[in-house]
């Protein structure tokens, strides 16, 4: 079975890769690039932690191949920062006190922004279904909804343009 | 977990995937969106020598509505259904069902076709094709063929009588009469489970209000999916009143072939059944009527 070349914009940064066909895109991520952010919870499909953006939409990267994503964007928790300024749904989980111990924060903001690329100003329940397939085993959502509430409310004012806004839009 | 070894080949057209898979044959995966797929291939519960991933095949991703026929490209994502303007004003039971389906992240790459190939009795789309009447295309070497949905499936969880060199290209939905509505309905323990039961009914009624069509599907209540042919020829005739509804979700009821399992036992999910086909039926004469 025969390595493939690949070659993924992560973050902005062209990534280029001889790999196996099985590697799965959170491996490659995680092992291949050292870009630890992404987390991998049960393996089943099931828990979100390992959820990235690719070409707009928010992605279970335990359930993609690598090789999937070869020519396509991939945005990463890493992408977030931008020159020292948090992005807003950063800020949002840090002023509401979204997480506890953090595991599925990444995938929980990865989620959320892509979700409010699509719905920029949501309803609280439509958060709740957005981020319906990201679990967290600490917060109990309360205040991970407010985080997305606060990074809505922060972008709109801004009119800073998410990323995934007009990809995904389906 | 990691997969076994495969190699791995990207189709950029129907024809050429149908070519690979006539040359490998039986060793040969399709690779739609994968949410099936992938986490069989991480458990080495599959263990194809080939994946031929179809998801650059942008023509495979459709919604179609024309002479009384409602085309589903079979790379559509289940979150197509779950936003369509057309999917929701005329076939709100098909966004019944994509919203049920795992949940929101994996239906952004989770395509109907694979709902339907992978034969999976607790998939979602299956009970509703069933009740719809919908049937599939197959295209081979030798072009396309059609299926109805009835004959898609087997006595087999995970089996189609699709051929190893045929792949599953589009649904059809047949479109809605004036005066019919369909409902799908899922009992689930949390977000992202399979169904403990999943009840689909489309009714179709005449200008007096008796029933020209129904049909009931069901999820996740037998070793493959199940159309409850008793319950929905029990209609045909009636006024859709309550007598009519529960003699149906009895007769559903009793088609259903569940077994005991983490999610309940037999005899509740066999309930289960019964209720929610009440609510679907009563549901789809809604909006048969007029409601949504």
């Amino acid at each position: 079975m025969s390595k493939q070349h690949i070659r993924v914009t992560i973050n902005g940064t062209v990534y280029e890769d001889d790999i196996e066909p099985r590697t799965l895109l959170v491996h490659w991520i995680r092992d291949g690039l050292h870009l630890t952010g992404t987390h991998i919870g049960c393996d089943t499909t099931s828990c979100g932690a390992c959820t990235v953006i690719v070409d707009g939409k928010a992605t279970k990267s335990c359930t993609m191949l690598a090789v999937q994503a070869d020519g396509r964007e991939v945005m990463t928790v890493e992408g977030l920062e931008q020159g020292g300024k948090l992005h807003p749904i950063q800020e949002g989980f840090h002023e509401m006190h979204a997480l506890q111990c953090g595991y599925c924060t990444p995938g929980m903001m990865l989620t959320s922004i892509a979700f409010l690329g699509r719905n920029p100003h949501p309803s609280e329940q439509e958060i709740r279904v957005a981020i319906s397939g990201n679990l967290c085993r600490c917060t109990g959502y309360v205040n991970i909804v407010k985080a997305v509430q606060y990074a809505a409310e922060k972008m709109a004012s801004s009119e800073q343009v998410p990323v995934g806004a007009g990809q995904g839009g389906e | 977990m990691i997969p076994g070894s495969f190699d791995y080949v990207v189709a950029h057209s129907v024809p050429e995937a149908v070519a690979l898979l006539e040359q490998h044959g039986d060793e040969a995966k399709i690779l739609a969106g994968g949410h099936s797929l992938i986490p069989l291939l991480r458990f080495r519960f599959a263990s194809p020598s080939v994946l031929v991933d179809i998801n650059r095949i942008a023509d495979l991703e459709y919604l179609r509505e024309a002479s009384g026929t409602l085309r589903i490209g079979a790379l559509t994502r289940e979150a197509t259904l779950d936003t369509s303007p057309l999917i929701t004003t005329r076939y709100p039971i098909l966004r019944d069902t994509s919203i049920m389906v795992a949940d929101p992240v994996v239906r952004n790459w989770a395509t109907v076709g694979g709902n339907i190939a992978h034969a999976d009795p607790a998939n979602d789309h299956p009970a509703t094709m069933l009740a719809l009447d919908a049937s599939v295309v197959a295209t081979g070497p030798s072009g396309e063929r059609v299926i109805p949905i009835e004959e898609f499936f087997t006595d087999s969880a995970f089996e189609t009588t699709l051929k190893p060199n045929e792949l599953l290209t589009e649904i059809r939905v047949p479109s809605p009469s004036e005066r019919s509505g369909g409902a799908y309905f899922k009992l689930e323990r949390k977000v992202g489970d399979y169904a403990i039961a999943g009840v689909a009914a489309y009714i179709a009624l005449d200008g007096k209000g008796l029933v020209t069509y129904a049909g009931i599907g069901l999820t996740n209540v037998g070793p493959h999916p199940i159309k409850a042919h008793d319950a929905g020829n029990s209609l045909l005739g009636k006024p859709l009143d309550d007598t009519a509804i529960h003699q149906a979700a009895d007769l559903a009821a009793a088609a259903a072939q569940p077994n005991s399992d983490d999610r309940g036992p037999a005899e509740y999910k066999r309930g289960m059944v019964r209720t929610l086909c009440v609510r679907a039926l009563r549901k789809a004469l809604e909006r048969a009527t007029g409601g949504k």
